[in-house]
């Protein structure tokens, strides 16, 4: 096991409308990458627990292979700047990435 | 006259217009010659409070700083300049005050060219007649468009295309401010006028949009450079500090996007699957393989807001133990006490209490449930139909927290640390998406030019 951290150079959260949140990570190689997409370490399931939402508000899951890198599209639990909203630019929404463990 | 030649240099000198940029870098830019300074001035990112309220996320100090050295260039060599989403999110307001930053700076450097206006605003009939004809269709999973939201939405724009900006390069404008538009396009009009591939061109635009955001180091507010050619295009730093490589290059086509291999945009996507990036000396790096795919029907999205209500806010801090434990039940009852207070007042709105420290960031889901902590940050957010309302409910919210008995407190002289007096905000109108929608155009005539010699 080894937790995403060790093997990542960027994890980051971003709005990719004002509905929408997308979660980059980038791997430090190409062959975590390669056993991240084999063993499909990142799936609907574990990301929906990690975010505590239901996987029908998880969008897609795309390996984007050259950039070594994995794109998790989430619906906003409150729409960019309505009432209610924390983070406008949903630029802090990575935190629960950090404390996922990968079996490889 | 602007000819086609085997290349097309553009300089991007800063991600948004205002942020700044170094001059040295900007000149390292200008010293290269290129065909066309292009900038995009504007994003959807600080939410909808400025769409709503005409008003520009940047600094007018900033921006005006920015466009004299762009305009001075630009227009002493001779380089078209084109500025899109002007006023940063591209409504008439945000246009009017980007031209007369414009004409301040022509009339102070004595500078004369021809400026296109081209306005992005979209009639709210055309839109209604767009749903009833089916012309609309919801992006993000968002409801079907109602006549209702429609008439209820404020300042409404389309993203623009590369078309009307070629329309007003057409027409001899100099410098072009466009409303809103796709960010790619105001680098990506000039070259595919002549000639040069769409796909080269928009996914260079595409890329030149965010400047050295891309680069290694990344940086938004520092200038970068574009070669375009028949088959390829290069970027490249102008900063000795930055460099572009493979990796950088690609991982930006993920930045903001929820698919990095297909990008929807005007009239088509850019199809990224069979790109390839090269590393060059000098930090550089080449891209081939991005192709433009056009849609057999040319959607355009819109965007547009409502307002919601109004806002005051407080800020406070606790460094009370006893206090931190218990807050959950704490603001529960504050919240019970206050609507209670002001039930025969007929006053009622939304009350939040953003607790830094806490889940101040992501709210609910927030995983780090147990986190204890020594002081706590209390945001109180209160948004009403008014603002005097929101002023009262803010008001007793805030009161009722600083007295507040709760269980086995000894602390009893208030709850609140309160940086400020006034310790009370107002924050004026809310505003919440209310469009974000694609409609089907058959022409380019929404997007009107406007033509002014200064």
């Amino acid at each position: 096991m080894k937790n995403i951290t060790e093997i990542s150079k960027v994890i980051r959260s971003k709005n990719s409308s004002p509905f929408e949140l997308t979660l980059d990570i980038i791997l430090k190689t190409k062959e975590y990458y390669e056993l991240l997409k084999k063993k499909e370490c990142i799936n609907k399931k574990i990301i929906s627990e990690l975010y505590n939402i239901s996987e029908n508000k998880i969008n897609r899951i795309i390996f984007f292979d050259p950039a070594n890198a994995i794109k998790i599209t989430l619906m906003r639990n409150v729409v960019s700047g309505s009432p209610g909203d924390t983070d406008v630019y949903g630029a802090q929404q990575h935190g629960p990435l950090l404390n996922l463990k990968v079996d490889i | 006259m602007i000819t086609k030649k085997d290349s097309f240099k553009i300089l991007s000198p800063t991600a948004i217009l205002g942020y700044g940029f170094p001059l040295e870098s900007f000149m390292n830019g200008i010293n290269e010659e290129p065909d066309l300074i292009a900038v995009d001035a504007g994003s959807v990112d600080p939410g909808p409070y400025y769409l709503g309220s005409g008003k520009s996320f940047t600094d007018r100090t900033g921006v005006k700083r920015d466009l004299r050295y762009i305009l001075k260039e630009g227009v002493k060599n001779g380089i078209p300049v084109v500025i899109g989403t002007c006023g940063g999110s591209g409504a008439k307001p945000h246009l009017t005050w980007c031209k007369e930053i414009v004409q301040e700076i022509a009339k102070e450097k004595g500078l004369s060219f021809k400026m296109g206006l081209i306005f992005a605003d979209v009639d709210k009939k055309d839109i209604i007649s767009s749903i009833k004809d089916n012309k609309i269709e919801p992006l993000s999973h968002l409801p079907s468009l109602t006549e209702e939201t429609v008439n209820e939405s404020i300042n409404i724009v389309a993203q623009m295309g590369v078309e009307p900006i070629i329309n007003a390069i057409n027409k001899q404008c100099e410098v072009i401010l466009a409303g809103r538009a796709y960010d790619p396009s105001v680098f990506a009009a000039l070259p595919i006028h002549l000639g040069f591939d769409p796909g080269l061109s928009l996914h260079l635009g595409k890329i030149l949009e965010c400047a050295a955001i891309a680069a290694e180091p990344g940086s938004g507010t520092d200038s970068v450079f574009g070669i375009l050619k028949t088959d390829s295009f290069i970027l490249k730093p102008l900063n000795n500090e930055r460099r572009f490589t493979k990796e950088s290059t690609a991982a930006h086509s993920l930045y903001e996007k929820s698919d990095p291999y297909s990008l929807p945009g005007p009239g088509g996507s850019l199809d990224l699957r069979n790109v390839d990036f090269t590393e060059l000396p000098d930090g550089q790096v080449k891209v081939e393989g991005s192709k433009f795919i056009r849609s057999s029907k040319y959607y355009v999205k819109l965007e547009g807001v409502k307002c919601v209500g109004y806002r005051t806010i407080s800020i406070a801090g606790s460094h009370d133990p006893i206090m931190i434990n218990n807050i959950d039940s704490i603001i529960r009852n504050v919240k019970d006490r206050v609507r209670d207070i002001l039930k025969s007042e007929n006053i009622d709105g939304d009350i939040f209490f953003h607790i830094y420290g806490k889940n101040g960031v992501m709210g609910d889901i927030e995983p780090d449930k147990e986190a204890s902590t020594h002081e706590i940050g209390i945001l109180i957010d209160v948004v009403s139909s008014s603002q005097e309302q929101a002023n009262t409910i803010c008001s007793i919210s805030r009161s009722t927290l600083l007295h507040f008995g709760y269980p086995g407190r000894i602390s009893t002289a208030g709850n609140l640390a309160f940086p400020f007096s006034p310790s009370d905000i107002k924050m004026g109108e809310v505003f919440e998406f209310s469009m974000y929608h694609l409609m089907e155009i058959d022409n380019q005539d929404m997007f009107k030019l406007r033509i002014i010699d200064i």
